[in-house]
């Protein structure tokens, strides 16, 4: 037995687990950087061939095109950098909205599912099977041409009194116009707000020493929102409401939501939201029965039992699904091209590189854009996970 | 160990006399039906205050479903159920009152995973008797050291033996101060060495009088704490006696059966 030990040790290097994977992993980086250095020269000589200048001087220079939509001061006189921020910043608008809009959705849905109330429920299992099981380009070609495109025409708008126009050329809301002294009004909306937390705070410290409940939540929103209201009345009113007005063939005034966005909007958000609605499902649905007995036979109420034992419980198997449906809403916000709206893609991707013939550093500027995003949004969420998860042994 | 035993022999003499006059919970004719199958049939049963009752029978037998009846935990179709004074009702305000009185032990614990074991124990009192948070804690450490585990209060179940789990929801449903203590089957899921560290806590907490119901195979247990022995098979009440009688001398055909086999080996 030991004589076969001794032979063993006496063997080749090579048969050693660690010399052999040393071994390979320095083949492996070996062939990688040839791979690598071999395409980047490639490259440069068939660039070089055709003439094709590389570099990011390109971002300087004048674009000479127009942006239907800007959230940033931009004209065609601005350069092709201008363009990737315009193109940058629609995208980001679009994947903020979108996360907002599929998660209050989705969670809706995801408890609506739940309901006892069967009306409730199968609606909310309607809602899912429809929005998940069509292509969400599709749906966004959908909510685009059959459903804005045949909206009627701006003298015919369809109004929420009188302030708020529907028609085919988009979405017409009044615009705030700060006044002078629209500063104390907002200062009084953050001393608000800053009031509400040292409520929450006190109420908190006031349990622990009385142990009665405050009503935090209704006193706290109460508070952001009247403050401010009565603050404005008291200061003469400084932020008014510039309201859309018919004038000749469109309305003019007030912020225009451009029909592209809208339908993007929607699409993403309703197709991301059956996701996350199933998320929701699947998370209270792993919390035992048990839980909620227990949780009941202590005598707390429906109310409390959700929030206090299920939800906590729960939020532990939906948070890590949900980072994965925040990135695809993120990524396929670039199937905007299909509509023209003008985001990243749309832009960059699209006029730009067609102007200028840069392909490479343009698809790579692109590709940086939406990694650094959805790595934003993991780390975000992964922050966000362990601050909700379970101790175990 | 002779000594345990008298000890024991003298806590059962002393307990058999204590359990009141007064009514604490009453069933009358209440019947419960799953779909067609009628669970529970007839179900007659007063429970005095401060009395104990061990309920045993095969499994499937209706036991626990008419335990959790009690607290509503399941909905009975048929007859009346008074705890302490309340009739059960649909009525949600009802249904919080009685549960405020009744505590409930599981046989799967049913802890927070996500709350300490203090956390788990001052939750009810917090919530519902709206108590200061300082209070409940002092509260909820006297019951986890009656229960022999006051140096786990910071950790989480998970980190807890079965025993151990079951003594904190043990203490977590003493710290709502109920007037009843029902247990379903609370050593069923703990291994052989644990269940007398559980069993020790719930025959202490009979010595201080507490109105309990026990769903339990535990037959040492019911002779030492019971008042009365309920045998159940089929949904309904087949036998009902002191536990020297019912040990001794069972009625009924089917009592006789049951118990020589639980207590053949």
């Amino acid at each position: 037995m030991s004589q076969n030990i001794n032979k063993a040790s006496s063997s080749r290097f090579w048969y050693d687990p660690k010399v052999r994977s040393i071994l390979f992993q320095l083949l492996f980086i070996g062939l990688l950087v040839f791979f690598i250095s071999n395409i980047i020269t490639n490259t440069t000589n068939n660039l070089e061939q055709r003439g094709i200048t590389t570099g990011f001087d390109f971002l300087s220079q004048e674009a000479g095109f127009g942006i239907i939509q800007s959230l940033v001061e931009y004209d065609e006189t601005h350069t092709f950098g201008k363009t990737f921020i315009v193109g940058l910043l629609n995208t980001a608008l679009v994947a903020v909205l979108g996360v907002a809009l599929s998660t209050v959705v989705g969670f809706l849905v995801g408890i609506g599912r739940l309901s006892s109330n069967w009306l409730v429920a199968r609606l909310s299992t309607v809602y899912i099977e429809i929005f998940r099981n069509i292509p969400v380009l599709l749906q966004i070609l959908f909510w685009y041409i059959a459903v804005l495109q045949v909206l009627p025409s701006p003298r015919q708008s369809i109004t929420l009194g009188e302030s708020i126009f529907l028609n085919l050329r988009g979405l017409y809301i009044p615009a705030p116009v700060f006044g002078e002294g629209s500063g104390i009004v907002l200062g009084a909306f953050v001393a608000a707000c800053m009031a509400a937390f040292v409520l929450s705070h006190w109420a908190k410290q006031r349990q622990v020493k009385t142990g009665e409940v405050f009503p935090v939540f209704r006193v706290g929103l109460g508070l952001i929102v009247a403050l401010p209201i009565v603050v404005w009345v008291v200061a003469g009113q400084p932020i008014s409401l510039e309201m859309p007005v018919l004038k000749g063939f469109n309305f003019r005034g007030g912020i225009t939501v451009m029909p592209e966005l809208i339908a993007l909007l929607l699409g993403l958000a309703f197709y991301t939201a059956a996701y996350i609605a199933e998320n929701v499902r699947a998370g209270i649905e792993a919390i035992s029965k048990g839980q909620r007995e227990a949780a009941g036979a202590l005598g707390l109420s429906e109310g409390r039992i959700m929030s206090l034992v299920i939800i906590p419980q729960a939020m532990r198997v939906v948070i890590p699904p949900l980072a994965t449906n925040y990135m695809n809403l993120i990524k396929n916000s670039s199937l905007a091209t299909a509509i023209g709206y003008p985001e990243l893609v749309n832009v960059f991707m699209g006029t730009t590189l067609n102007q200028t013939g840069q392909a490479i550093e343009i698809i790579a500027m692109t590709m940086a854009v939406y990694l650094t995003m959805n790595l934003m949004v993991s780390l975000f969420m992964n922050w966000f996970n362990t601050r909700m998860a379970l101790v175990e042994r | 160990m002779h000594a345990e035993v008298e000890e024991k022999e003298k806590q059962s003499v002393s307990l058999k006399h204590m359990a009141g006059t007064e009514t604490m919970i009453e069933l009358r004719g209440v019947n419960k039906w799953y779909g067609d199958f009628h669970v529970l049939k007839d179900i007659n049963l007063t429970v005095r205050k401060g009395e104990r009752i061990v309920v045993c029978g095969p499994s499937g037998s209706g036991k626990s479903t008419m335990i959790r009846c009690i607290n509503r935990l399941e909905e009975h179709q048929e007859g009346i159920i008074d705890v302490n004074g309340v009739t059960l009702t649909n009525d949600l305000k009802n249904i919080e009152h009685i549960r405020k009185d009744v505590g409930m032990v599981f046989q799967h614990f049913n802890l927070f995973p996500h709350l300490t074991v203090l956390e788990n124990c001052t939750l009810a009192p917090i919530w519902v008797r709206k108590m200061p948070r300082k209070e409940t804690e002092e509260i909820a450490m006297k019951y986890l050291e009656r229960v022999k585990i006051p140096d786990q209060a910071n950790k989480y179940p998970g980190q807890l033996s079965g025993g151990q789990q079951q003594r904190v929801a043990i203490a977590r449903s003493l710290c709502m101060n109920p007037e009843v203590m029902l247990f379903d089957e609370p050593t069923s899921a703990l291994d052989p060495e644990m269940i007398k560290e559980v069993l020790d806590v719930m025959i202490e907490l009979a010595q201080e009088g507490m109105t309990m119901i026990c769903v339990t195979h535990e037959m040492g247990f019911a002779r030492t704490v019971a008042n009365r022995v309920i045998f159940m098979d089929g949904g309904q009440i087949i036998e009902e006696n002191a536990p020297e009688p019912f040990f001794n001398s069972p009625q009924s055909e089917r009592t006789q059966l049951f118990l020589s086999q639980i207590l053949s080996h």
